[in-house]
């Protein structure tokens, strides 16, 4: 019935706007990194739309050539929410940041992945405020230096991964804005699944909070500093795979093990099942430089979105109440004619 | 013109008179909305016109006896056109001590009350405030007393039903229904059978409650009653032909909005957070769900207007809806959709404030915030109901106005008029006019920016339209493109084009009316939204005693009737009465230059009619 689409191409995802992020700003690479992802999707372009908040990242949208709604902070995924009730057919990515989706906005992060509403939501996090030039956010570490904290933040950091579990999400991944290889095939399985989808993505802020993630962009501490998870195999990490993560199954702590030292064999290297919440939870907490950080998909346990158990609700009411007619509600109740 | 008054003698000798006032009152867990409620179904049947006021406090439970925690429940009937639930009460039933100190000062000398004398305990007395027991002392003596033990009579008529005392008490209110039904010589039928139907799974409760209703109405008719308590004649009301039933503000909003969605040829997506008293909006709509109808209990007030706004964005029609502080919340995303053009309607069930002011409690109260209460300017429609009957026809308005103008709406509505009902002949939803959207389908010199040029409406291109891709967003858009402009020519010129927009919208409404009395003299009453059913009872009478007033009742708020100006110019005096301080008022001397006269009431309770009356008789008494 229709005719053959003609294959999208990277030019076509990119708008005719120019980009103004900073130079060397980490959004560039994920930027260039989607537009290269969306002709891959099998969507037709009319059917994207990019939803953002308040913030450098919420700049995203204007510079892609589908539908986008640059909206105001913190609420796109209460916006996003009302178009995907509106029309569950449309294929809704959400572009916020740390400061955006965790501090203003925390509360709509929390119900939208609780909700489950089918959703990519993409979290650039830098750690700062880059467009209200660089106080510090709510995942800023503890004596961050920023305007507004000269002698240093006191209060906890937030970790997106913990507080997306926390809030019910049900596809938890983290990737790197330059790692176009890793988050190209992570982005699709977002893509893929239904319900909401939660992406954090290390972000470098060039100007304000540069190099806050060199421990782990670093390509020569990759091995080091990076568990690269892959569902099903055990979680090994280091420059020849000999380090690996183990269950203390007295403290119930996740530990550092080097395979060969002290008897450990490669049995007794946790498997990573990403279906398995307790295990997400306790990869999410894992921080350097004690531990390597998790990299890869956290946690995917798919449920029926939001949106589609709203409209099979709808049309289980519709099935036994008959068809809607204004007249025949108007005259509901009790009537009496006066004649 | 109150009541009670013997028109004739009739063979039966009942109390023929024009119309009554009936008030129900008692703790808020008695059953007093309940109770009102089957009497008013029954009346309207019966062929009354009639208002209604329900009253009941912000607590669900408050403690038993406690002045605070009563629940009242007013109905006016009469024969003549019912606009107001009346001003004072003929018959008061209070079921305890603290609903009669609470209401016995509204009830007319020689007006009818009946109380339930077991619960005229030492203790409730003394909760209520009373030093001594008022059926007594002789305090009640302008009054004609019924003093029973409800209680007693209750117990005994549903003994055979096997209830436990708690559950048997609970028929207290319907024994009592059915003693002033006999009064009134309403039909039983219509309680019956809701009875029947709300206790369907438990058959013994509908029976005992029936029983209840049907040993009240027995009691009162064999009874020996003391002279001068008997039936009550009132003659039909002289109304339109047609058909008709009750109906509530909430309701005639509910359906006028998805009768809107119908005319627009568009679904609703209705998002909202609970708050008193506009949350039966959101109950009302989320039981319509086999309309083209989505219904969202959002996280909060910001996450429900934005969701509407995203549905707006997507081709829906999205609506929020809020009572004043949840409508501050709205604010920036309100100003969002004012910024990015798209449609949006945003209810306001207004209530007594500020903050949490009085929740359950009807005010005027958002009138400044609906026209002015949001950053930057974002002119915006607003547009007001003045009576139940009237939320249907304004929400379709409403839905017009968004649609073709893609633009925000506000409609100003409030507690008085969401919770009071009113019989209403029943429109044919065929004699309404379809005004079905145009989306943008053509590529071919689409912008984002391209807007109408008869209504300057921006085009509304729905994501899934092929060729139309384009970004929207909060930042300023340059007026041809619509990419995103920090120009400061551009930024005149959009903020001008917006500020148009809505100002021509004078040109799309209907010029305004004279509601009553003459175009042009001495005097004009000018009200808005629920002081309508006051205002036009007050103006009534006094022209009936020749004076020279007349009634304008404005809808379009914002913009104005464009006649609006030279009507209010032919009279020498300009009367507004407002339940605030004085909101409208101030934007008709602002606007037209005209020395505007107030009268306001902040109470929480609406309007008496003799308020509207007397200041209008001081108004005309000070000209000469």
């Amino acid at each position: 019935m229709n005719a053959p689409v003609q294959k999208l191409t990277v030019k076509d995802m990119s708008s005719d706007q120019e980009v103004r992020w900073c130079p060397g700003c980490g959004d560039y690479a994920i930027l260039k990194t989607i537009q290269k992802l969306m002709p891959e999707l099998d969507v037709p372009r009319e059917n994207m739309v990019f939803i953002s908040g308040i913030g450098c990242s919420s700049r995203f949208p204007y510079y892609m050539n589908t539908y986008g709604f640059h909206t105001i902070h913190g609420r796109a995924p209460a916006i996003a929410s009302g178009v995907k009730l509106a029309n569950p057919e449309l294929d809704v990515w959400v572009i916020t940041g740390d400061g955006d989706g965790l501090s203003i906005g925390g509360n709509h992060l929390l119900h939208v992945l609780r909700r489950n509403v089918d959703l990519q939501i993409l979290l650039f996090n830098n750690e700062i405020y880059g467009l209200t030039k660089g106080q510090y956010s709510p995942t800023s570490r503890v004596g961050t230096t920023s305007p507004s904290t000269p002698n240093g933040s006191i209060d906890l950091p937030l970790r997106p991964c913990t507080f997306a579990i926390g809030a019910g999400a049900r596809f938890v991944a983290r990737s790197i804005d330059t790692e176009t290889k890793h988050m190209t095939p992570l982005l699709e399985q977002a893509h893929e699944h239904k319900g909401a989808s939660f992406v954090e993505i290390y972000q470098n802020c060039p100007v304000y909070n540069d190099g806050i993630f060199d421990y782990i962009k670093d390509k020569k501490n990759a091995a080091e500093s990076r568990l690269l998870l892959e569902n099903g195999s055990p979680m090994t990490f280091g420059s020849d795979n000999e380090k690996g993560i183990r269950l203390d199954a007295k403290t119930i702590r996740l530990e550092v093990v080097t395979i060969g030292e002290d008897g450990v064999t490669l049995e007794d290297i946790l498997v990573h099942d990403e279906s398995n919440k307790v295990m997400a939870q306790m990869l999410a907490e894992l921080k350097g430089p004690d531990f390597p950080e998790p990299i890869g998909v956290l946690y995917c346990n798919p449920a029926e979105s939001y949106e589609a158990d709203v409209y099979d609700q709808r049309e289980f009411v519709r099935l036994t109440s008959g068809a809607p007619d204004i007249n025949a509600l108007l005259r509901g109740g009790h009537t009496w004619t006066v004649d | 013109m109150s009541v009670l008054e013997d028109l004739a003698s009739t063979p039966t000798q009942s109390n023929v008179v024009c119309d009554v006032v009936v008030r129900f009152a008692g703790d808020s867990g008695d059953g007093m909305q309940l109770t009102g409620n089957n009497f008013t179904e029954a009346t309207a049947i019966y062929g009354n016109d009639l208002a209604t006021f329900p009253d009941f406090p912000a607590e669900i439970r408050a403690p038993a006896g406690a002045t605070f925690g009563v629940s009242a429940f007013q109905i006016y009937f009469g024969s003549e056109d019912v606009t107001t639930a009346g001003d004072d009460v003929d018959v008061l039933v209070a079921m305890n001590p603290a609903a009669l100190i609470t209401n016995v000062g509204d009830l007319v000398n020689g007006g009818l009350v009946v109380v339930d004398e077991g619960a005229f305990t030492a203790k409730n007395l003394v909760k209520a405030g009373y030093e001594s027991n008022p059926l007594e002392d002789g305090s009640l003596d302008a009054y004609r007393l019924m003093s029973i033990d409800i209680g007693k009579q209750v117990l005994e008529a549903v003994k055979p039903f096997g209830l436990s005392h708690k559950f048997a008490l609970r028929c207290k209110n319907m024994w009592t229904l059915g003693l002033v039904m006999w009064l009134f010589e309403r039909s039983r039928d219509s309680t019956v059978e809701g009875l029947q139907k709300k206790f369907a799974a438990k058959p013994e409760i509908a029976d005992a409650n029936v029983a209840a209703l049907n040993a009240g109405h027995a009691y009162a008719e064999t009874a020996e009653l003391p002279s001068g308590i008997e039936v009550y004649k009132v003659p039909r009301a002289e109304v339109t032909p047609g058909l008709y039933r009750n109906i509530t503000g909430t309701e005639a909003l509910s359906y006028g909005l998805l009768a809107g969605g119908q005319l627009a040829s568009l679904p609703i997506v209705f998002a909202s957070y609970p708050i008193t008293p506009a949350s039966g909006l959101l109950h009302t709509l989320s039981g319509q769900k086999q309309f083209d109808l989505v219904t969202f209990q959002a996280e909060d007030e910001i996450a429900a207007a934005c969701a509407a706004i995203g549905a707006s964005f997507a081709g829906s029609l999205g609506v929020t809806s809020s009572s004043g502080p949840g409508i501050s919340l709205k604010g920036e995303a309100i100003s969002l959709a004012c910024a990015t053009e798209l449609p949006l309607i945003i209810v306001n069930t207004q209530r007594g404030g500020p903050s949490t002011g009085l929740p359950t409690k009807t005010e005027q109260s958002d009138l400044n915030q609906a026209l002015f209460g949001r950053h930057a300017d974002t002119s915006l429609p607003v547009i007001a109901s003045s009576t139940c009957a009237d939320c249907f026809d304004v929400a379709i308005e409403a839905v017009r106005i968004a649609t073709t103008f893609t633009t925000p709406v506000i409609i100003l509505s409030d507690g008085y008029v969401a919770n009071a009902s009113e019989p209403w002949c029943v429109p044919d939803f065929n004699d309404y006019e379809p005004f079905p959207v145009k989306f943008a389908t053509d590529p071919e010199g689409f912008s984002p920016a391209n807007r109408n040029p008869e209504t300057l409406a921006r085009v509304w291109a729905k994501p899934g339209t092929p060729g139309l891709e384009h970004r929207i967003g909060g930042i300023e858009k340059n007026y041809e493109t619509g990419d995103i402009s920090y120009d400061a020519e551009n930024h005149q010129k959009m903020t001008d084009v917006r500020k148009s927009k809505i100002d021509s919208i004078a040109k799309f409404i209907p010029e305004q009316t004279v509601d009553q009395g003459n175009e042009t003299g001495e005097l004009v009453v000018v009200g808005w939204g629920s002081t309508y059913g006051a205002i036009h009872q007050g103006v009534k009478r006094c022209r009936e005693e020749g004076m020279d007033v007349s009634h304008i009742h404005v809808r379009y708020m914002w913009p104005l009737p464009i006649n609006l100006e030279a009507l209010l110019k032919g009279f020498e005096k300009v009367l507004v009465p407002e339940m605030n301080m004085g909101q409208f008022v101030d934007v008709i001397r602002s606007q037209f230059l005209i020395d505007a006269q107030r009268l306001n009431k902040v109470s929480g309770q609406p309007f008496k009619i003799r308020e509207i009356e007397s200041e209008i008789k001081a108004q005309l008494e000070s000209q000469s």
